[in-house]
């Protein structure tokens, strides 16, 4: 069933083999410089390393502003953004794969009712400006740069064109790896919070957890687009499109390369913020903003005068159009899955604030009697209960989303059968006995888990929220969602 | 790395080749002018069998050079432009040694009070060819010396035409025969192509080299 609904992440995949690509190696198969056979080996390579090694990272974020919790959404959710792309490329404008998801998720929230979560949006929706400024800033001094180095150092044509090649070449496998990591969260990121967590162990040596195997089957779908039709795409992105000397492409796939492992990397985040530097967003940016974004950098390097605006225009039409084309075509994908082929689209999240919600909130400082008239009453889900608590009397501007973290019901058993199961490289021996110590007892909240947790073993103890302590914090978060998925239960099984 | 570009390397030494002979075909034409006007018949013949030589080996370097660019893909962006520089750079060589091969076949007798004018033309002559082989190597290594060598080749290209007409005149108002006018004329003519060559394949240069920033 599970391969039956990700046809639809694997068509995105293989569009975004096809388009994508072709923003990689485009100019380099168009110009000769490197054969199709050859760039196509290396994308389809590099492609899935970058996706099952850094594919996390982004996919993180995605599933931040919206995790589509049910196989039928995530399905649906990847044909709305599959169909966009196909639609958008077929009007012949570079298209945005992230946007497609991104407008699909939201698409998703508002059908179901769930939260969207406006920060993570506010972050995505950010980088659409800021990559292409960004790689067109990177690809101006790159160009400057080069241009200056190569009339000084006299270097011969000849070796400056191996010089290119071996670099296309170099760029093309970082391009496709950057690619990989940061938009098989497009592809398959939608499916995460859907699939259970757990790890498969390859020849008793090398494990994978599930996420991770679906990042792989992405990645090959997006190989599969590369093989086959981004041909193409590549003659039309590195001739009709833009005509660029073999040493300006190399430039713009760097920038463009560069630019999607800084969304992408999870390593240099951390690293920022550990030197107390802002830290850049994992999200995953279009790499046709970035490629599009880089030549105008290099047109403006060059004196501005060969920028055709109107198709520029044209272009970024065609951005703000994706998402809202496939948010429209998501919501009613849904309306017609789960109410012509009634099919579960959702696993229902409801909110209720429970007792010790209550005694959660108000220990956070919100007023016990204007809680009462909401204390046990049943939301469907986000949507009503953020109503009720803008209707409750008395609680004024409170922070919904305290109200919503504390209401979420999520119901979990710590099941002894489960333990043996878990992922040992991830988790520490004293986090396991930890757990064990928790046998048999049931959640009802994500939070209430968390804290058991922590009052169970100091090594689940959460340090204070400083820059030093970030990598800790994050880390340990990372593996308590490992956890809560691991444990979770549901009253309807997932997907069914 | 060295293994890396060993290829290039080789293929950057045939070119250097070609325009070595190029070079050398220009210097010895001029000696070889000066060589007939002096009567010294012998080192004539032996300058224009070297020139002749250095044809065909240049000849063979060029058609090798062509073969390697398309056979292993090349500069696909410039290759249009390296093999027009190439095959008209051939055309200059060809004008030396057609020159030298008629003279020595024909035997025009040129006036002793005209020969210094015949020495001063196929020095211009060889000049435009020094400043052209001296562009192309630039234009090879993107350098910004090209567009000077570029002038230069107009410059020297300029006085050549200036001696020519000056010739042609001396000769046609001259009390010679109509015949042997007209074949010192021819001579004269022959002698300025040399120059004329070398200005259209400067003037491809200077477009391609425009065309070679990235």
């Amino acid at each position: 069933m599970l391969l039956l609904y990700l046809t639809s992440a694997l068509f995105l995949g293989w569009s975004l083999g096809a388009n994508d690509a072709a923003n990689v190696f485009g100019t380099a198969v168009a110009t000769r410089m490197v054969k199709f056979g050859t760039a196509a080996l290396i994308s389809g390579i590099f492609v899935v390393l970058g996706a099952v090694v850094s594919g996390a990272g982004a996919s993180a974020t995605l599933g931040e502003l919206g995790a589509v919790n049910a196989l039928g959404g995530s399905f649906m959710v990847a044909l709305a953004a599959g169909l966009t792309v196909l639609w958008m490329t077929r009007a012949g404008l570079p298209v945005s794969v992230t946007q497609a998801i991104v407008g699909g998720i939201v698409g998703w929230n508002l059908f179901t009712g769930s939260q969207t979560d406006a920060g993570s949006l506010a972050t995505i929706v950010s980088t659409w400006v800021a990559c292409p400024i960004l790689a067109a800033a990177l690809a101006g001094l790159m160009f400057v740069g080069l241009r200056w180095f190569l009339a000084r150092r006299e270097v011969h044509i000849l070796e400056r064109d191996s010089l290119t090649r071996i670099g296309l070449l170099l760029v093309g496998a970082f391009g496709a790896y950057a690619l990989g990591a940061n938009n098989i969260a497009n592809v398959v990121g939608v499916f995460v919070p859907a699939v259970p967590a757990g790890s498969v162990r390859l020849l008793g040596a090398v494990s994978f957890s599930h996420a991770q195997i679906l990042f792989l089957i992405g990645g090959l779908a997006i190989a599969a687009g590369v093989y086959t039709y981004s041909k193409r795409v590549m003659m039309t992105v590195g001739k009709d499109l833009f005509r660029l000397t073999p040493v300006a492409g190399l430039i713009v796939v760097a920038a463009h390369s560069i630019v999607l492992f800084l969304f992408a990397s999870e390593g240099l985040r951390d690293w920022l913020v550990s030197r107390r530097l802002p830290a850049i967003p994992l999200v995953p940016v279009s790499s046709s903003q970035a490629v599009i974004g880089a030549i105008v950098g290099i047109a403006i390097a060059k004196g501005g005068r060969n920028i055709k605006l109107g198709v520029l225009g044209r272009v970024a039409g065609g951005w703000v159009a994706t998402p809202v084309a496939a948010g429209l075509l998501s919501f009613f994908g849904l309306f017609f899955l789960q109410n012509v082929f009634t099919l579960t689209v959702q696993q229902p999240i409801p909110y209720e604030i429970t007792k010790p919600a209550r005694a959660r909130l108000v220990a956070q400082g919100a007023s016990e009697e204007a809680l009462s008239p909401l204390v046990g009453q049943r939301f469907a889900n986000a949507r009503a209960f953020k109503a009720a608590v803008r209707r409750a009397e008395g609680l004024g501007d409170a922070d919904v989303r305290l109200f919503l973290d504390a209401a979420e019901i999520r119901r979990y058993v710590i099941d002894p059968a489960k333990i043996p199961r878990l992922d040992l490289d991830l988790l520490t021996p004293g986090q396991v006995a930890a757990i064990r110590s928790l046998t048999w007892r049931t959640y009802t909240h994500r939070w209430q888990l968390r804290d058991a947790l922590v009052a169970a073993s100091d090594h689940w103890a959460f340090l204070p929220d400083t820059r030093r302590n970030y990598a800790h914090n994050k880390n340990l978060e990372t593996k308590l969602r490992y956890v809560q998925a691991a444990f979770r239960v549901y009253e309807i099984g997932p997907g069914q | 790395m060295a293994h890396l570009f060993a290829k290039t390397r080789l293929l950057e030494a045939k070119i250097d080749e070609y325009l070595d002979h190029t070079s050398e075909v220009g210097l010895l034409f001029v000696e070889a002018v000066k060589d007939y006007l002096e009567h010294r018949h012998d080192e004539f013949e032996s300058r224009r069998r070297h020139v002749t030589e250095l044809e065909r080996h240049a000849d063979d370097l060029r058609k090798g050079i062509e073969r390697q660019l398309y056979a292993e893909t090349l500069i696909p962006e410039s290759r249009g432009d390296v093999l027009g520089i190439l095959e008209h750079t051939d055309t200059v060589i060809n004008a030396v040694k057609m020159t030298l091969m008629r003279m020595s076949a024909e035997r025009p007798q040129i006036p002793e009070g005209l020969a210094r004018d015949y020495v001063e033309l196929a020095d211009y002559g060889c000049r435009a060819v020094q400043e052209l082989v001296a562009g192309i190597r630039g234009f090879f290594r993107g350098a910004a010396s090209v567009s000077d060598c570029v002038h230069k080749v107009a410059f020297w290209e300029k006085e050549a035409d200036k001696i020519v007409e000056r010739l042609r005149r001396d000769i046609f108002q001259a009390d010679f025969d109509l015949s042997r006018k007209m074949h010192l004329g021819e001579f004269v003519m022959r002698i300025g192509m040399v120059s004329d060559a070398a200005e259209e394949v400067s003037d491809r240069l200077a477009i391609s080299a425009i065309k070679r920033s990235i």
